[in-house]
């Protein structure tokens, strides 16, 4: 839970700024393209410093609202709150339109490919004849309440700046919520979330959403500001100096985004009209040097002027620890979880004429620990994704608790309760430890986006959070509850996974070389662990190089060579085994 | 329509397509091996369009100062960034590089310039002032940004951008300008008439893809352009210096830019600002091409130009609109085509 106290002297000092006695008007005028801009520039955080999707096209959002506010205000004769939340329903639909295209799309696709909607959404603005061309559409009314008329840039500077904090609000809450830790899992690749269930284009979408919804909101703003829109506010120009306002600011904060306007509202402003005195008769050269200060300013600041100063301020110490008493729901178990889990039967996967997994087949029965060996390359990290359905099997089948599940996505895999962690660690290392196991319990939480903006999902978090809590100090990371994740050695962010994936209260939990990275007696601690997850209903099946370790802890042992299963036991079998021996050491061994 | 329309109308499409493909071709290239998004492009073709006007017309071009100027920044930079290891031979080359080679070329074009020099003599002269400003451009902006993400790489080239394009206000003036033909004279054959300038197009066009085609296949510094596109961090290991390959791939974008500005400069007037908007397409080109084949990045510039001349021809005030929402198809079908891999992103 974040300190409200400075959001709210914040919220006063602004309220105060237009009483100051003898405040220019043209200040007045400053702060109110500043709060236009950190509209836009917040939800450009969200998309591209929170979400990872770096978007140029956001100017186009600002002129839908814009121009709807514009035309059914003026040719239809609307009342100016009427057309809000219009304005904000055409941004948004056309953010699922062009969100649908664009979203999919992945690394340099995306951004280019807003880049060019935005300039095609610019010249459809100059062209069309009903919004009025390159003239655009002039004379919009002014808001007003009751017979008062905000007419002057003073009047409306408090509509701005009501819906400056309210967004930011909305979005800081957004963040700190179970869809929030999906939208900030985005940036990390999209694996690690599906396997807990996160739906990720529908997360990608619903940032762009709210990004758009955002921009509409400073359009409609900025059109009864103005009180006339013409197209060229909203160019790929204007797109790029939002992305820019957000990079300046700190791409990954929402304050971040309030800074950035203002530093480069300001900074623009200052060379304006400061430039031509100093150097007189040119044209143009706020631009060049606007231009040249951008790079200077990214070469001494790369991650922003927000983050910069918040290194200033005194650590804050570590969140509250969650209420573990509170219990949340526990998976719906099925009938059957007693007999066979997970049954592999004659599983290939090809890679072009690579066999990586050569028709497997095993079983991991209830209350068993099953470990997977082989030498590298066997082909044991291959066999994790096709049973959790990261990868798809060329042939053959997979099947839980009786039920076929070829094909499935990892989403519905873990929805059977199969549990996974990753080889290759893959945290959010800037969210705390806590939030990232909260994210194993996402599929048992149900607040959507609305009621975590508008903080109705509280007891929803607090069992969220209470579940991701007990997992952690089972684990036995109490103590680095509050840690980022990424400050971690590498061993206790395999723990971090593990605790992660017990959050989903898997009934089968897959561990992908858990004990590498681990020091002795961590191993120790980890070995009982198991022992005590078996022991209290749970199968495991895990994949691991340590010889010591598998042959102490697993039920029975199944080896993979080069994709093909060469053998499957008991510890004692194995060890002997002359197939395994030769595998390993070789032939005259 | 008649034949003879639509015929012509494929010659515009074509001579502007091979334009896109150059420039194209220049984005994919420095994405490639610096993954920066190169918007300044645009400002390469105006400068060496404007350059090569400017001296035709037996003016002075200021590209040539802001060439000194950068370069004496470079050198600083070179200079600071090597402080602690500082010895004479790196002294001196930076020195000859950064500020001897663009105040040589400053002296040149002051004398030059004057006496209305031939049309080879405005080329070389343009392509060279150019290109030193695409290899400190780099030193200056990019080289110390090389370790960070796309999207700051991307902002930063917005600025380069924004200053690049005042400083051509500054340099060139509002008013557009034009230059002589490269190569004068036109033949008809059957209804169509080509003009010396379009094949001159045409020529140089398929010469640069071929060109960077045997460079990228054949020698060493291709090679290694490929590998530091690959993975910057094995291409280091392997003995590659990544700023070399960096400044390699600005230089033949600018010289790319430059070329394909002094190409349209006799066929269209160009504006300071005009260059935005050219390297734009070359970007929905590269877009298409997927910013990685230079093949498909070519077709898909010819198939942009035909678009263009085509609805210029039909729906002229919806031009742009049609060839930037061109775009949307073909990035559907291209996210469809190929699911969204994993990526892992620091």
């Amino acid at each position: 839970m974040q300190s409200r106290l400075p959001i709210l002297v914040f919220a006063l000092v602004m309220a105060a700024i237009p009483f100051i006695p003898g405040m220019p008007p043209f200040w007045i005028v400053l702060l109110d393209n500043i709060g236009l801009a950190a509209l836009v520039a917040m939800g450009l955080v969200l998309l591209t410093g929170v979400g990872g999707l770096t978007s140029f096209g956001q100017a186009a959002f600002v002129g839908f609202g814009a121009y709807t506010t514009a035309l059914l205000t003026t040719a239809y004769g609307l009342s100016p709150w009427l057309t809000l939340p219009l304005s904000l329903l055409v941004s948004g639909l056309l953010a699922v339109l062009l969100g649908l295209v664009t979203v999919r799309l992945s690394g340099h696709y995306l951004p280019l490919g807003t880049l060019a909607w935005g300039l095609g959404l610019f010249y459809l603005f100059s062209k069309l004849e009903f919004l009025g061309r390159n003239d655009g559409i002039s004379a919009i009314p002014p808001l007003s309440i009751g017979s008062f008329r905000m007419l002057s840039p003073g009047s409306i500077y408090f509509a701005i700046w009501v819906a400056v904090i309210l967004a930011a609000l909305l979005t800081t809450n957004l963040l700190d919520s179970r869809t929030g830790r999906a939208i900030r899992a985005l940036r990390r690749g999209h694996v690690a979330a599906e396997a807990f269930g996160v739906h990720t284009p529908r997360a990608k979408l619903l940032v762009f959403i709210h990004a758009a919804v955002l921009a509409g909101l400073s359009g409609w703003l900025y059109a009864h500001l103005q009180r006339a829109v013409n197209p060229t506010p909203f160019g790929a120009q204007a797109g790029i100096e939002y992305l820019f306002i957000a990079v300046v600011g700190g791409a990954g904060y929402v304050w971040g985004g309030v800074l950035g306007a203002a530093i480069v509202v300001i900074l623009k402003e200052v060379l304006q009209s400061y430039l031509p005195l100093i150097v007189p008769g040119s044209g143009q050269v706020e631009t060049i040097v606007f231009g040249i200060m951008l790079v200077a300013l990214l070469q001494l600041a790369p991650g922003g002027v927000w983050p910069w100063l918040m290194s200033f301020l005194p650590e804050r110490s570590g969140g509250k620890k969650p209420d573990t008493s509170l219990k949340l729901e526990q998976r719906i178990r099925r009938s059957g979880e007693a007999g066979v889990l997970l049954h592999v039967e004659k599983a290939r996967k090809q890679f072009g004429g690579v066999i990586a997994v050569n028709n497997v087949s095993f079983d991991v029965q209830a209350r068993e620990i099953v470990a997977l060996i082989g030498p590298n390359g066997a082909g044991k990290s291959t066999t994790f994704n096709l049973i959790t359905g990261v990868l798809s099997a060329t042939s053959g089948s997979i099947s839980v608790l009786g039920k076929p599940v070829d094909n499935a996505p990892p989403q519905e895999i873990v929805k059977l309760g199969i549990s996974r962690t990753f080889q290759h660690v893959k945290l959010v290392p800037d969210m705390t430890v806590l939030e990232n196991v909260a994210i194993g319990a996402h599929l048992r939480g149900h607040s959507g986006p609305i009621s975590s903006m508008l903080r109705l999902d509280r007891a929803d978090e607090a069992r969220l959070l209470a579940e991701a809590a007990r997992q952690i100090e089972r684990v036995g990371l109490a103590d680095q509850m509050h840690q980022l994740a990424g400050s971690l050695s590498l061993g206790q962010q395999r723990i971090v996974e593990i605790a992660r994936a017990l959050c989903v209260d898997p009934m089968l939990l897959l561990l992908d070389e858990p004990a590498a990275g681990l020091r002795h007696m961590e191993k120790q601690q980890l070995a009982k662990l198991l022992r005590d997850l078996r022991d209290g209903g749970m199968s495991v099946l895990l994949v691991e190089h340590d010889m010591g370790f598998v042959m102490n802890l697993a039920d029975r042992i199944v080896v993979l060579d080069f994709g093909t299963k060469i053998a499957e036991g008991t510890p004692a079998t194995i060890k002997t085994n002359p197939e395994v021996i030769k595998a390993y050491l070789g032939v005259a061994a | 329509m008649n034949t003879t329309i639509m015929l012509f109308l494929v010659q515009d499409g074509i001579t502007n397509g091979a334009i896109y493909a150059l420039l194209g071709l220049a984005l994919v290239l420095v994405f490639a091996v610096t993954r920066v998004i190169l918007i300044p492009q645009g400002e390469f073709v105006t400068y060496g369009a404007l350059t090569y006007a400017s001296l035709a017309s037996g003016q002075m071009p200021g590209t040539a100062k802001l060439a000194l100027a950068m370069g004496i920044v470079a050198c600083g930079f070179d200079l600071f960034a090597a402080r602690k290891t500082l010895h004479g031979r790196l002294i001196l080359r930076s020195v000859l590089a950064n500020v001897v080679l663009p105040a040589i070329v400053l002296a040149l074009t002051i004398n030059l310039a004057a006496q209305k020099p031939p049309v080879a003599v405005c080329i070389a002269l343009s392509l060279v002032i150019v290109a030193m400003i695409g290899l400190y451009l780099y030193r200056i902006a990019f080289q110390p940004l090389a370790h960070t993400s796309v999207l700051v790489l991307l902002i930063a080239s917005v600025g380069t951008h924004l200053a690049l394009q005042g400083l051509g206000l500054l340099f060139f003036g509002a008013e557009g300008q034009r230059g002589p033909a490269v190569l004068s004279g036109a033949f008809t054959a059957g209804s169509l008439r080509f003009t010396g300038q379009s094949l001159t197009v045409y020529g140089i066009t398929i010469a640069f893809i071929v060109g960077l085609w045997l460079f990228f296949g054949l020698t060493l510094y291709g090679k290694a352009l490929r590998a530091t596109a690959v993975n910057r961090l094995g291409a280091r290991l392997a003995g590659i210096r990544t700023t070399l390959s960096g400044q390699i791939a600005f230089l033949l974008a600018s010289v790319i830019g430059a070329l394909s500005g002094i190409m349209i400069v006799p066929i269209t007037t160009l504006y300071y600002d005009s260059g935005f908007l050219i390297g734009l397409k070359g970007f929905v080109a590269a877009i298409i091409g997927g910013l990685v084949s230079y093949p498909l990045t070519a077709v898909a510039a010819l198939f942009v130009g035909i678009v263009e001349a085509f609805s210029s021809f039909y729906a002229s005030n919806y031009k742009e609109v049609i060839v930037f929402m061109l775009l949307i198809p073909v990035l559907l079908l291209r996210s469809l085509a190929a699911p969204a891999v994993e990526e892992e992103k620091d």
